[in-house]
């Protein structure tokens, strides 16, 4: 029932291809047989009405569904050609490749320095000060939050503010050298300039990463996203290019939404 | 222009009961308000009797004699071996030391009451004095040691009324064979002569009174119970008879007795205790208590009277004057009470103290730290952190929350069948204590560390398993740093409650009395010991008066203890305390 175009952006490599993946927490399910194919170096936005399963599906492709009690997750779902639902892959292992970022700014209540540095020093990427001193540096750099806390790395992270918050858990990520990096409504805790701040950050790192982001506004979409996929109620009704979904909508739910007839 | 025309109904509305709603908010703050105060309150009563009642047992009066360590007394074989000094006579030391200080005593049974000022228990302190020290045989040592509780009372005003007064007149004391003549050339004594006929004659009227309602009874009743009654108030009224007839004016002196206030009198080194007073309130006869020869025309003298009757206390005049003697001789004095921290428990309550209760309490503690912290952390985190939701975890949940209500005394029936019965374990051991105090503090920290870990907010831990962080990294590396204060206070609170539980120590007989402290060390935790709070149950209970004071002051020990615990669980919690 889905009208998927297999590949909106023929001209960049496929990152993340799901095939009839479906979710369903303690009996019920939540989504229904979701195939998508998403491109690597460009912005996959989920938009939809609240409820209708993007933050689920997101969880999939880190396998934080793991963590929820009751949650069952069926279907393939592949990163590189890679199954990630495989028994033989370890989460610990899959989330080190693919990062993600809440929707509330949620910093350790440790230095800066500390917040980026947890990444590298669990999973061993530095093994000398100098080292783990330049991938915090290059991670906070890239999230466009260097100028600002430079001086203060041994600052607590909560002590930022809201924006600065989120661009540094987006560092945090960013400091593991993930290939995907997943965000669920980063922007919905942040006032307009900060979001704005967050939305330029997120096309920087596009050049480098495969971003899936899911968001409340359909502005915000517009604005960050190559590709956008339309979500209602476990299913996955829409997907194509941004700009063809919100200039030329094939579905009337999806025209429903994004003309504000309901959401 | 008060009915403004265009005011919405909503609002005439609420302004309709706004009043009311006030009055409501007033009713619940001034409840609130009167609930804080009762609750202060009592909490001030409550400290204040504790503290004054404790007070007194903070200080001690102490007796510093010289003692004459004779070799042949302190080291019989001569030899100056251990085993010699052991068998030394240091009871007789002190005695002989006492006798200088009042040489006139000679009767056997006098003697026994001078050597009652003191705890006949010294003799060991002393022995452990020479051990420590075998130079001193043979010298003169100045020895101190706490006088008997009872006399340790009476200094500090606490176990008799007394009162003593100016006289005019000039004294002269005459010893005859009758006793010593007193006599004063003003009337010195007419008011106390009074003020005791007052007395008598009040004594006599409740007799009266009281036949006439045994008779009255007698009337509405008959048989053995009428006769019974009859004769009693028959027996009222020939004591008040008697009574009566002592007063008459031509009855001569009027005699004192142990039922009347002791009246003594004393001028340089003498003091006499009147036996009867003259009528005419200028002396009367009595006996010596201290010295023994003549005065006459002394103006340096007063008179001492003891209101509370020796009938009713627990120390004979003698024992008070020779008392009065040495603190005038500067032979007594009131020092900080270090008996009570440096001593272990007792017979005697001037050499009581609560260092091996305290001590028994620190060596409990450490059993159920050891115990109960590490094993009901990792029982919470488990069951928060790891376990499945599933039945078997609900059911345990459920024991765990029930265990918290259990009563501890069924701990302390437990800890008896297993620990003792079963394993073998020796019984008044703080390692049996810490183990039963350890089953019924498990509960609590497991709840608190739960309560904890669930107010860990869930994004700290998503974001550690976001970034690739295990389970376990995720808990240790984020959860139980962010839990730890929760846990720390919980932990301290049901440590602090095991530190104040009686009952279940009784059962596991940490309840014997023990007279030494036990050995702050390995071998200390299967030694007899006692703790705190059983030591404060069994002082309460004691028969001496001095007790008293002891117990309250043992309370104010623990008291402090507890404050202790809780400052520290405050400052870990304010050291540890992050915020998110
Ligand atoms: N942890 C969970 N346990 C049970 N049901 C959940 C859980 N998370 C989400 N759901 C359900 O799954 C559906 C999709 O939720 P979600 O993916 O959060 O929606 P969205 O992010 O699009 O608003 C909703 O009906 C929600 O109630
Ligand atoms: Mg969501």
């Amino acid at each position: 029932m889905t009208d998927t175009s297999p590949n909106p952006a023929a001209e960049l490599p496929i990152k993340v291809v799901a095939r009839d993946v479906t979710v369903s927490y303690s009996g019920k399910q939540a989504l229904h047989d979701v195939s998508i194919e998403i491109p690597d170096r460009s912005v996959t936005a989920f938009i939809g009405p609240s409820g209708c399963g993007k933050s689920t599906f997101l969880r999939c492709l880190n396998r934080m569904n793991d963590t929820i009690d009751g949650a069952k997750v069926g279907g393939s779902l592949t990163i590189d050609g890679q199954e990630i639902n495989d028994k033989s892959i370890d989460p610990v292992v899959l989330r080190a490749s693919v990062g993600m970022v809440f929707q509330k700014p949620n910093p350790f209540p440790k230095s800066i320095y500390d917040n980026v540095a947890y990444g590298p020093r669990i999973h061993g990427l530095a093994l000398t000060r100098p080292e783990l001193d330049e991938i915090v540096e290059n991670a906070l750099r890239k999230a466009g939050l260097w100028e600002e806390v430079s001086d203060r790395l041994n600052h607590p992270g909560t002590s930022l503010s809201g924006g600065q918050q989120q661009r540094l858990v987006i560092a945090r990520a960013i400091a593991v050298n993930p290939e995907v990096i997943l965000m669920d409504e980063p922007c919905s805790a942040l006032d307009p300039i900060a979001t704005a701040r967050i939305e330029e950050l997120i096309d920087e790192l596009r050049e480098n990463y495969c971003i899936i982001i899911v968001t409340h506004s359909m502005q915000q979409a517009a604005r960050v996203s190559q590709q956008t996929a339309f979500f209602h109620m476990g299913n996955l009704v829409e997907y194509g290019p941004t700009e063809d979904i919100f200039t030329n909508p094939r579905d009337t739910r999806t025209q429903d939404y994004i003309t504000g007839r309901f959401g | 222009m008060t009915d403004t025309p265009d005011i919405s109904p909503i609002r005439t509305a609420v302004s309709k009961n706004l009043g009311a709603r006030y009055r409501a908010e007033l009713r619940f703050r001034a409840a609130g308000l009167a609930a804080v105060a009762a609750a202060v309150g009592i909490l001030v009563i409550l400290l204040s009797s504790i503290v004054s009642g404790g007070l007194p047992a903070f200080t001690v009066n102490e007796l510093e004699l010289t003692v004459d360590l004779d070799e042949e007394l302190v080291d019989p074989s001569g030899e100056r071996s251990e085993d010699s000094l052991r068998r030394g006579s240091y009871s007789r030391v002190l005695q002989n030391a006492i006798r200088t200080e009042f040489p006139e005593v000679t009767g056997r049974r006098e003697l026994r009451n001078l050597f009652s000022l003191y705890t006949a228990l010294n003799a060991t302190r002393l022995m452990d004095e020479v051990l420590e020290d075998p130079g001193l045989i043979g010298t003169q040592h100045r020895f101190t040691m706490p006088l008997a509780d009872d006399l340790d009372l009476y200094l500090k005003g606490l176990l008799v009324e007394e009162r003593s007064f100016q006289p005019q007149g000039t004294l002269s004391l005459e010893p005859s064979d009758a006793g010593v003549v007193v006599r004063s050339t003003a009337t010195d004594f007419r008011d106390l002569a009074a003020e005791i006929a007052r007395t008598l004659r009040a004594r006599a009227t409740l007799l009266e009174t009281e036949a006439d309602r045994l008779t009255e009874r007698a009337q509405e009743l008959s048989g053995t119970e009428a006769e019974d009654m009859l004769y009693d108030a028959d027996l009222n009224r020939r004591q008040a008879a008697d009574i009566r007839a002592r007063l008459e004016i031509d009855a001569g002196p009027i005699e004192l007795d142990n039922s009347l206030p002791s009246i003594l009198v004393e001028s340089e080194g003498r003091t006499v205790r009147l036996a009867s007073l003259a009528r005419n309130g200028a002396g009367g006869t009595g006996e010596y208590l201290l010295g023994g020869d003549s005065v006459e025309a002394e103006n340096a003298w007063s008179i001492q009277v003891i209101d509370t009757p020796v009938e009713r206390r627990r120390v004979s005049d003698q024992l008070i004057v020779w008392t009065r003697a040495l603190e005038e001789r500067g032979a007594i004095s009131s020092t900080f009470n270090t008996y009570l921290f440096a001593n272990a428990d007792s017979r005697e309550p001037e050499l009581a103290g609560v260092k091996g209760a305290l001590y028994g309490s620190i060596l409990t503690m450490i059993i159920t730290i050891i115990i109960s912290v590490p094993i009901g952390v990792f029982t919470a985190l488990y069951l928060e952190e790891y376990a499945p939701k599933n039945r078997f975890t609900a059911l345990i949940e459920v024991n765990i929350n029930n265990l918290a209500a259990v009563p501890s005394i069924v701990f302390g029936l437990l800890g008896l069948a297993v620990f003792i019965n079963a394993f073998g374990l020796p019984r008044s051991a703080p390692l049996v204590g810490g183990l039963v105090l350890s089953l019924m503090t498990l509960p609590t920290v497991i709840i608190a560390t739960r309560a904890a870990l669930k107010a860990v907010p869930q994004s700290i831990r998503q974001a550690a398993l976001a970034v690739g962080a295990s389970r376990t990294q995720t808990v240790f590396h984020h959860v139980l740093p962010l839990a730890a204060p929760g846990i720390l206070t919980g932990a301290i609170i049901g440590l602090a409650q095991a530190m104040g539980e009686t009952a279940p120590l009784l059962m596991i007989g940490m309840v014997a009395f023990i007279a030494d402290a036990p050995t702050l060390g390995l071998e200390g935790f299967t030694e007899p010991a006692t703790v705190m709070p059983v030591q404060i149950f069994l002082w309460s209970d004691g028969a001496e008066r001095a007790f008293e004071a002891r117990t309250a002051a043992a309370i104010l020990v623990l008291l402090a203890l507890m404050i202790g615990f809780n400052a520290l669980a405050i400052y870990l919690r304010r050291r540890f305390e992050r915020r998110w």
